[in-house]
């Protein structure tokens, strides 16, 4: 029975039970400040699915053997191009969808997925063959891939012809503004899709359906992939390459197909963050996304060899309700201070150093 | 003698024009710095000053990398956390107010014992994470950011009492403001230390060491040069007081042109002393002589250099801090030496492989410790020079990029994640750094904004460093497999 519970403890790390307690406790101190619990928890499930198909990348990544993609930003950057081709085109507001614009929203939004989906399985089969000749060292190399890539974007932001009034800046200034307003694409369409407000409609809990649905869709989606043959090929090849070999598996294959799985995620979950954020969000700031979306995965149960779908729901889940929660609650017990942010450094970064001190690949230790 | 010179020469200079080819990172920014300088539409003097000033105060932190890459810790992303313990002691002294030599000593002092306990934690992580210590250094480096923002908006001010409100966030004092200036109190204080005094120093600081070796070590053998040393440092020491010598050392910033001057001159002098007690003084013949006719010739060209008029008009308006200088020389002689030395030794074996130096019985971890120990220091020292050259302290920010443009500069030197020597490291620091003056001025020169230089030379820094880690890891996944098949 002992043995039974230090197993299950050992499964779950310190850490994680930390964070558990963490969560717990900042939500029964948000009651006790006479928080308004309602609007907190609606806050939590918006950004629940906001950020859950961005974590849910890192889980092919991490399959397939290739660790936690830093370089995720790689689809974040397709992603914003796609949006940003759909913006300029303005298809949501095409006159064939004069009389819907639900419907125009939904177009738009769809076609930068489809887009930069597009883009970013391209990129993302590049990547994976450059993360193929780095075996053993993918973390390292794709974090500043992922840095590279977000700089060099900065340059085609400044650089790249759009003239639709929403990306230029209003008078002067080069190329795209920093934020860019979805108000008249897409902004907020999943969020408003099949929203359910239980209670008062102005107080009451908002369920984010379109957006928690599309969150769903896109767990399912990969969770029947990984049990098809080629996931399970891909999964097989992660844990034990030499074994996947000597079964027939091409190993370099299946990763990158992960990689590309990975990006394309990146790029579908950054035009869900943004629909659900109101905004595109340019140049630098999608560069430390990636340690946002690896650290959630991890507070989840993953390791940096293995994650599963369940893990990528329960760690978003935990990872943006300390993150919300703990806001109010700080400004409260402290007055003027901006904790949140440095609370998410230090939880994300170090569930990230607990991680890779757990991490058992790489050099062996020789002592 | 004539003809081994010439087949001398002709080897070093095939030798350099082969190292370049095969280095081809320092190649390409060798082209790209070219075709910045000759954009930048401003005089070159500009460029060059600029260029010297970014050499005096980023040196010290990329010299502080050499030791974790020898020790095989790869590029130590982990200097960021040395950085942070030289800003805490920067700031207790500020708040004190003590200021000039004083307190640029206390910032020593203070973020000495500081980032030896860093050191000492970073290393025991490293050793918990061997092979994936990069991407470790890259983590903790956010992790260690957001505790040192915690450190400094909360706990300063909100558990530590501080009296003086100025330093701080205005309502209530809790937290430390955005910017600390440092002018009129640390700015420029090792810049502005006199070459009298630094030499007056250095020549008592030598006449101990010799005096202590004199009178501990009884042994017969080279009794005579120390006591040549022995006489020869306190007429030196004399030599400072005659007027003409203290006037002109007197001054702590040295004209490019005479800090030339006097380098030719002492090359000069040194090889031909060199010259002579080999050839005339001892009769050897079979030394090899070459070096040092090389090193003559060298420092005679240079020196006729100067009388270019261009260049001549460079060399006069460039002032070098001499004290910084004569730092970073101390320490790549600091680096050069620790090579030399059992635990130098000691490092390299286990940068080499790890199972080799465990059987031959030396304490891997402990090595490691050590190496991060020394690195973290001297990044800690390094950021105090920094700063104290930078004149302002941005408390948020001056240590976030300090690993990345340090590593990025090491690289672009031709280092590599296992080798990395002195030379790499200055001669890197001068392309990297004139590639980030020139970049946003020949930007907008050419395409009329100077918003993509910007964005330029940050995506050349996340850049370089990229492709320098895959090629690493590309070489060294190539290299079992072409083990095995040669099997």
């Amino acid at each position: 029975m002992n043995k039974h519970i230090k197993n299950i403890y050992q499964s779950i790390g310190l850490p994680r039970l930390i964070i558990f307690a963490f969560f717990i406790l900042v939500f029964i101190m948000a009651g006790f400040y006479n928080m308004d619990v309602v609007a907190l928890m609606s806050n939590i499930l918006r950004r629940w699915g906001m950020y859950g198909i961005l974590v849910l990348a890192m889980v092919p990544s991490i399959q397939c053997g290739n660790g936690p993609n830093f370089g995720v930003s790689l689809g974040i950057v397709c992603g914003l191009f796609g949006s940003l081709v759909s913006i300029e085109l303005n298809i949501a507001n095409a006159p064939i969808f004069a009389d819907n614009k639900a419907l125009g929203a939904w177009m738009s939004l769809l076609f930068a997925v489809a887009l930069s989906s597009l883009i970013a399985w391209f990129v993302g089969m590049g990547y994976g063959v450059l993360l193929n000749r780095v075996k053993g060292s993918e973390m390292t190399v794709s974090t500043y891939v992922g840095f590279s890539v977000i700089a060099f974007m900065n340059i085609l932001w400044v650089i790249l012809p759009f003239q639709n009034g929403d990306i230029k800046w209003p008078i002067g200034g080069e190329g795209a503004r920093n934020t860019i307003s979805l108000a008249n694409s897409f902004s907020e369409i999943m969020n408003n899709t099949g929203a359910i407000v239980i209670g008062n409609p102005e107080t009451g809990l908002f369920i984010p359906t379109g957006l928690l649905l599309f969150f769903f869709l896109f767990c399912f989606i990969i969770y029947i992939f990984l049990k098809s043959k080629t996931g399970i090929a891909m999964s097989a090849a992660g844990a034990n390459p030499n074994f996947a070999k000597a079964s027939g598996i091409n190993v370099n294959r299946t990763r990158i197909i992960g990689t590309a799985l990975s990006t394309t995620l990146g790029a579908i979950g950054i035009i869900t963050y943004a629909q659900s954020f109101g905004f595109l969000q340019m140049y630098n700031a999608p560069l430390m996304m990636g340690f946002s979306c690896v650290a959630a995965v991890l507070i989840g149960g993953a390791s940096t060899t293995q994650a599963r779908i369940s893990h990528v729901i329960i760690g978003t889940f935990l990872f943006q309700g300390i993150l919300v929660v703990a806001l109010p609650v700080a400004n409260q017990a402290m007055s003027d201070t901006d904790l949140s942010d440095i609370m998410r450094m230090i939880i994300s970064n170090g569930i990230i150093l607990y991680a890779l001190t757990k991490a058992k690949g790489g050099a062996t230790n020789e002592e | 003698m004539k003809n081994n010179f010439f087949t001398y020469t002709k080897k070093q200079c095939s030798d350099l024009i082969k190292n370049i080819y095969s280095n081809k990172v320092v190649l390409m920014f060798l082209i790209l710095c070219i075709f910045g300088i000759s954009t930048t539409g401003k005089p070159l003097t500009y460029t060059v000053s600029e260029v010297f000033t970014r050499f005096s105060r980023n040196t010290f932190l990329v010299l502080a990398l050499i030791i974790p890459v020898l020790a095989g810790l790869g590029l130590n992303f982990g200097i960021v956390v040395g950085a942070m313990a030289a800003q805490i002691a920067i700031f207790f002294v500020v708040y004190w107010k003590i200021t000039g030599v004083s307190g640029l000593l206390l910032c020593f002092l203070i973020s000495t014992p500081i980032a030896i306990l860093f050191g000492y934690l970073v290393g025991v992580l490293y050793n918990k994470t061997k092979g994936s210590e990069m991407i470790t250094g890259m983590v903790l480096a956010f992790f260690a950011d957001g505790l040192y923002q915690f450190l400094f908006l909360f706990v300063i001010g909100g558990i530590i009492p501080i009296s003086d409100k100025t330093l701080m966030i205005p309502p209530n004092g809790i937290g430390v403001k955005n910017t600390i200036d440092l002018t009129g109190n640390l700015k420029y204080s090792l810049d502005n230390i006199s070459m009298l005094i630094l030499a007056r120093t250095i020549l008592i600081i030598s006449f101990i060491i010799v005096l202590a070796n004199f009178l501990v070590n009884k042994k017969k053998e080279g009794r005579n040069s120390q006591i040549i040393k022995l006489i020869l440092l306190p007429i030196a020491f004399g030599v400072t007081y005659i007027p003409m010598v203290n006037q002109f050392m007197g001054t702590d910033r040295l004209l490019l042109l005479d800090a030339i001057t006097i380098a030719c001159a002492i090359a000069i002098v040194y090889s031909l002393v060199k010259l002579i007690s080999i050839r005339l003084v001892k009769k050897d013949k079979d030394t090899d002589i070459n070096r040092f006719i090389a090193i003559l010739i060298v420092a005679i060209i240079s020196y006729a250099l100067t009388y270019v008029p261009a260049i001549f008009e460079i060399t006069l308006a460039v002032y070098l801090p001499v004290c910084t200088y004569a730092t970073i020389i101390l320490l790549c002689g600091f680096n050069r030496w620790l090579l030399s030395t059992r635990l130098g030794q000691n490092m390299r074996t286990v940068g080499q492989s790890r199972t080799v130096a465990n059987s031959a019985g030396i304490h891997v971890n402990k090595t490691r410790i050590i190496a991060m120990c020394l690195s973290t220091l001297l990044a800690a020292w390094g950021q105090i020079i920094y700063l104290q050259n930078l004149g302002t302290f941005s408390t948020y920010g001056a240590h976030t990029m300090v690993g990345q443009y340090a590593i990025a500069a090491l690289l672009v030197g031709g280092a590599s994640v296992q080798m990395a020597n002195n030379k790499q490291a200055v001669l890197g620091v001068i392309l990297f750094h004139t590639l980030f003056v020139v970049a946003p001025l020949s930007a907008s020169n050419l395409f009329g904004s100077s918003l993509i230089g910007e964005y330029f030379r940050v995506f050349i820094c996340y850049g370089v460093i990229a492709v320098a880690l895959a090629m690493h890891a590309w070489k060294s996944v190539i290299k079992p497999a072409m083990a095995k098949e040669n099997k």
